[in-house]
């Protein structure tokens, strides 16, 4: 199983960065056995639309969990028609994100907790 | 002839210009292209009538013919499309209408549905104004195609003056686009002045004719003037800091109805604008 969160830079001592849609870089990790990779946000310089291209990232790494801070109302829709589980954290490095996976210590986020952008 | 006022500053005067001018010259077109806020109507209080609709054209998807291959949701540059396990999933307000997703299916899954984004209404007023405005609806993001529509609407005889939004985006070049001159409004202070220079940058491109109205004059400091002797750009107005002129704006009264001297210095301003446009060829 493979999760992501979404990262400032990539390295494991990263700040989770806040944003989804706008995020620097995902790191996908599978918790259990610790293997991860850090993949470039294609949508960070999108002028419009950036939620959905980051959730369909999501969809084609096949990841079963999101960790991040806020997600606009495109991204969340795409995300939990999928099933894509979001679960929020606040500050921290991306390793401690994946700790805080394990011990099942985040809450899920319910819906979109950020205003998003429509198109431009 | 088609003159549009535009700034790249917000509230520097725009409307105040469009309606004061167009109130001076007898039989124009007021064309109020600010369409997510068009207010040259609370000047005028026009009852205006619904023209037509704003149409967009919209992606609609067969789920029996769709395949899933997803082709339309990689083509898409406005990132309108995604594509899920369940199919794709269509964010309707992302659309520009291109119909690329159309041509790249497949499947021919995908036809051409309209979606109402806005609507064109005009009003005639003071017997000699016809007042057209565009009005983007309100969650909608895509300003252009009404002003693209809404100037497309109006006829091209007399004389048209275009209230543009503020700003140097895609909604401001829409509304200058084949104007002949253009008006630019600024007041004196260094906002004024750096959104004024983004302006001209526009402008210059675009290679409209255009000059400048100082708007507030007597307040901040002098180097909007400094700056357009230096770049030789003509003055063609400076609107007084005067109490009078806030009185009767707060009120929602154009100016020039109760202040008449300044119609003439309008219509000499409008004679000056005349004279600045180049004579096209052929004509």
């Amino acid at each position: 199983m493979k999760i992501c969160i979404t990262s400032v830079s990539d390295s494991l001592e990263a700040a989770v960065d806040p944003h989804f849609g706008r995020c620097r870089k995902f790191m996908i990790v599978d918790p259990d056995s610790m293997e991860f990779e850090f993949l470039e946000n294609k949508s960070l310089s999108a002028s419009g639309g950036a939620g959905v291209q980051a959730a369909q990232q999501m969809i084609d790494k096949g990841v079963a969990a999101l960790i991040t801070g806020s997600v606009g109302p495109n991204a969340f829709s795409i995300l939990s028609a999928e099933g894509i589980e979001v679960l929020s954290i606040r500050g921290g490095s991306v390793a401690d994100a994946v700790s805080a996976y394990r011990e099942g210590s985040l809450e899920k986020i319910e819906a979109p907790n950020s205003p998003g952008k429509r198109g431009a | 002839m088609k003159i549009a006022i535009a700034s790249g500053k917000g509230g520097t005067g725009k409307t105040t210009v469009a309606v004061n001018l167009a109130l001076s010259l007898g039989e124009v077109q007021l064309v109020d292209c600010d369409v997510e806020e068009p207010n040259c109507n609370l000047f005028l209080r026009s009852d205006l009538e619904k023209y037509q609709d704003v149409v967009l054209p919209v992606p609609r998807i067969d789920g029996n013919k769709c395949t899933h291959c997803g082709k339309c949701a990689q083509f898409c540059q406005y990132n309108a499309i995604a594509l899920l396990s369940s199919g794709p999933m269509l964010f309707p307000q992302l659309c520009h209408g291109c119909g690329g997703c159309i041509l790249v299916c497949p499947e021919s899954a995908i036809s051409e549905d309209g979606r109402i984004t806005g609507v064109i209404e005009r009003g005639r007023v003071y017997d000699t104004i016809n007042l057209w405005q565009g009005k983007l609806f309100i969650g909608e993001a895509m300003a252009s195609p009404v002003i693209r529509q809404l100037k497309s609407s109006i006829g091209e005889e007399g004389i048209k003056i275009i209230d543009s939004p503020p700003g140097t985006a895609c909604p401001v070049i829409a509304s200058l686009k084949d104007v002949d001159y253009c008006v630019l409004i600024t007041e004196p202070t260094p906002f004024g002045l750096n959104d004024l220079v983004l302006a001209v940058e526009v402008v210059r491109q675009m290679g409209i004719p255009f000059g400048v109205i100082i708007n507030r004059h007597g307040m901040g400091d002098d180097r909007v003037d400094v700056y357009c002797k230096a770049e030789n750009i003509p003055v063609l107005m400076r609107i007084p800091d005067e109490r009078q002129i806030a009185v009767l704006y707060s009120e929602g009264i154009p100016f020039v109805t109760q202040m008449t001297e300044w119609k003439e210095r309008f219509r000499k301003m409008f004679g000056d604008i005349v004279s600045q446009i180049p004579v096209k060829e052929g004509n």
